[in-house]
């Protein structure tokens, strides 16, 4: 290929775009909309995942302990927890800590919990976390049926409903960036077609003359590669501006976990970039195959 | 020898048999006419020379090689030894004489210095010199299809078919147009021409193949040779 080729390449897919101009400002439009929808899908999935792996990560076991168990039979059993599978770190409270925990947890330094209660009604406790909050409900059962453990706590309901929101959360995204993709897909083809028709008598006589296949499609895929771009350029840019603003706000508000690792997100905008060319590309070799076949 | 058909038959898909049985065989240097009258199977015929179209059963040979068991990517090859010149022109409206000349060369890659040296010999060749900046649409219909006779050449082609390229042309623009095959053909181009312009037939006297509901019902040069026997 040499560079009066790529001129002509380019000057081509020029042309057309500017002879269905008013086609290609929608495409680039409807592109846009569609790579907006799906960074915000995207960034929203992000989002909420960092925000339930963060809650998850606050999941833990508390096992409580029998009253009469000694410090010995406790160090026991402490061991024989850590050797369940999944324990990822097991920290012992003795009841006395429990009470001051509880007493700056809701009293601060007004009321002395302790002489108001006369005796402490706690008991001595560990509290375990999990390599994988999964395993949260296995590990629980698993230090219940031990000698030694009065009860076991780790927020069941809670737990079950976080992981239901997350795998639906996960589920509608992803079905919505597929759909939106097949939008993009479809709008696309539809501009590539136009500009096929309107050039049909030239492909005609480029095949007959001898034009090689990729020389005949070279012109529409840089058009298709033009249009995904474009829309997803002006996508990005408004989906950085309106995330930086927001996070601002989200952050100072609402103390959310939300996503602002710049190296993460322009990731996040290079793959949407790639993700509107990728979408040029794969629309132009449809419609290329359905209609340019002499 | 250049194009060999064996047994060529063309059964398209709604059932209509454009081509039965065909066996040709074509030299280097020939001047064909392909006579028949509309429907008999010309354009068919043509169609499977430049290889738009494949053969329902048979073989077609160029240059000894099978063009139906070709692959895909050499096609464009192929075809490059083929120029074709069509009855409605099929010129580029918005591109001058020069550059619908100069697009056949653009299209295989070929490099700028040979377009450059090429395009202004064709356009002599065929007698339109002082016409390079015009656009088809300024153009009559003889001068237009001149142009489409110098797009074909640009290429320097084995082989020019010719798709009834007098079928839009009055009787003296049509004579005009065929002297210019001739003379194409007398410089070593293989010219095979469909038409079903008698009087252009009669008095050229070349080789004429005579086709009836897809099947050749004569062939000039076949007879000639069963003669000397």
């Amino acid at each position: 290929m040499n560079m009066r080729n790529i001129k002509y390449f380019f000057s081509e897919s020029y042309k057309s775009l500017y002879r269905n101009r008013v086609l290609s400002l929608a495409t680039i439009a409807n592109v846009a909309i569609c790579i907006l929808i799906l960074g915000a899908a995207v960034l929203l999935t992000v989002n909420a995942s960092s925000i339930i792996s963060n809650l998850e990560s606050d999941v833990e076991i508390v096992a409580f302990i029998d009253k009469e168990l000694s410090a010995k039979e406790t160090d026991l059993l402490q061991s024989k927890i850590e050797k369940i599978d999944g324990v990822k770190t097991i920290v012992f409270v003795s009841k006395e800590q429990g009470l001051k925990d509880l007493q700056e947890k809701f009293g601060g330094t007004e009321y002395d919990l302790g002489s108001t209660l006369g005796e402490n009604p706690l008991r001595d406790s560990f509290e375990i976390q999990a390599v994988d909050p999964h395993q949260v409900p296995d590990i629980a059962k698993n230090i219940e049926i031990l000698n030694g453990v009065y009860k076991v706590n780790y927020g069941k309901g809670v737990i079950d409903k976080l992981f239901q929101v997350t795998k639906w959360v996960r589920v509608v995204g992803v079905a919505m960036i597929f759909l939106l993709a097949f939008g993009a897909v479809f709008l696309i083809s539809t501009t590539i077609r136009l500009a096929i028709f309107s050039r049909r008598k030239e492909v005609y006589l480029m095949k007959l003359i001898g034009a090689s296949d990729w020389f005949v499609r070279m012109p529409f895929f840089l058009e298709g590669i033009f249009l995904g771009l474009t829309g997803a350029i002006i996508a990005v840019l408004l989906l950085a501006l309106g995330y930086s603003s927001l996070t601002g706000q989200a952050h100072t508000i609402l103390f959310l976990p939300i996503v602002t690792d710049v190296r993460f997100l322009l990731h996040i905008y290079a793959g949407l970039l790639a993700a509107g060319m990728l979408l040029g590309v794969i629309a132009t070799y449809f419609s290329l195959n359905k209609y340019l076949d002499v | 020898m250049l194009i060999q058909f064996y047994n060529v038959s063309k059964i398209y898909p709604n059932g209509v048999k454009a081509l039965d049985d065909i066996s040709l065989k074509i030299d280097r240097g020939e001047f064909i006419f392909l006579m028949g009258a509309s429907g008999a199977g010309k354009s068919s015929f043509v169609k499977l020379l430049f290889r738009e179209e494949l053969p329902s059963r048979g073989q077609i040979f160029m240059n000894s090689r099978s063009i139906v068991r070709m692959k895909r990517s050499e096609i464009p090859k192929m075809r490059r030894n083929i120029g074709v010149v069509f009855q409605d022109f099929k010129l580029l409206e918005n591109k001058t004489v020069a550059e619908n000349v100069a697009f056949a060369m653009e299209v295989v890659g070929a490099p700028l210095r040979s377009i450059q040296k090429r395009v202004p010999q064709v356009i002599k060749q065929v007698g339109l010199e002082g016409y390079e900046h015009t656009f088809p649409g300024q153009l009559s219909g003889g001068e237009q299809q001149r142009v489409g006779i110098a797009r074909a050449l640009a290429n320097e082609p084995l082989m020019l078919i010719a798709d009834e390229p007098t079928g839009n042309l009055d009787m003296d623009t049509s004579l005009e147009i065929m002297e210019l095959l001739y003379d194409i053909n007398r410089k070593g181009t293989t010219v095979i021409m469909a038409t079903h312009a008698q009087q252009l037939v009669k008095s050229a006297h070349k080789r004429v193949v005579m086709l009836e509901k897809g099947k050749i019902v004569s062939d000039s040069q076949v007879q000639f040779e069963e003669q000397q026997i």
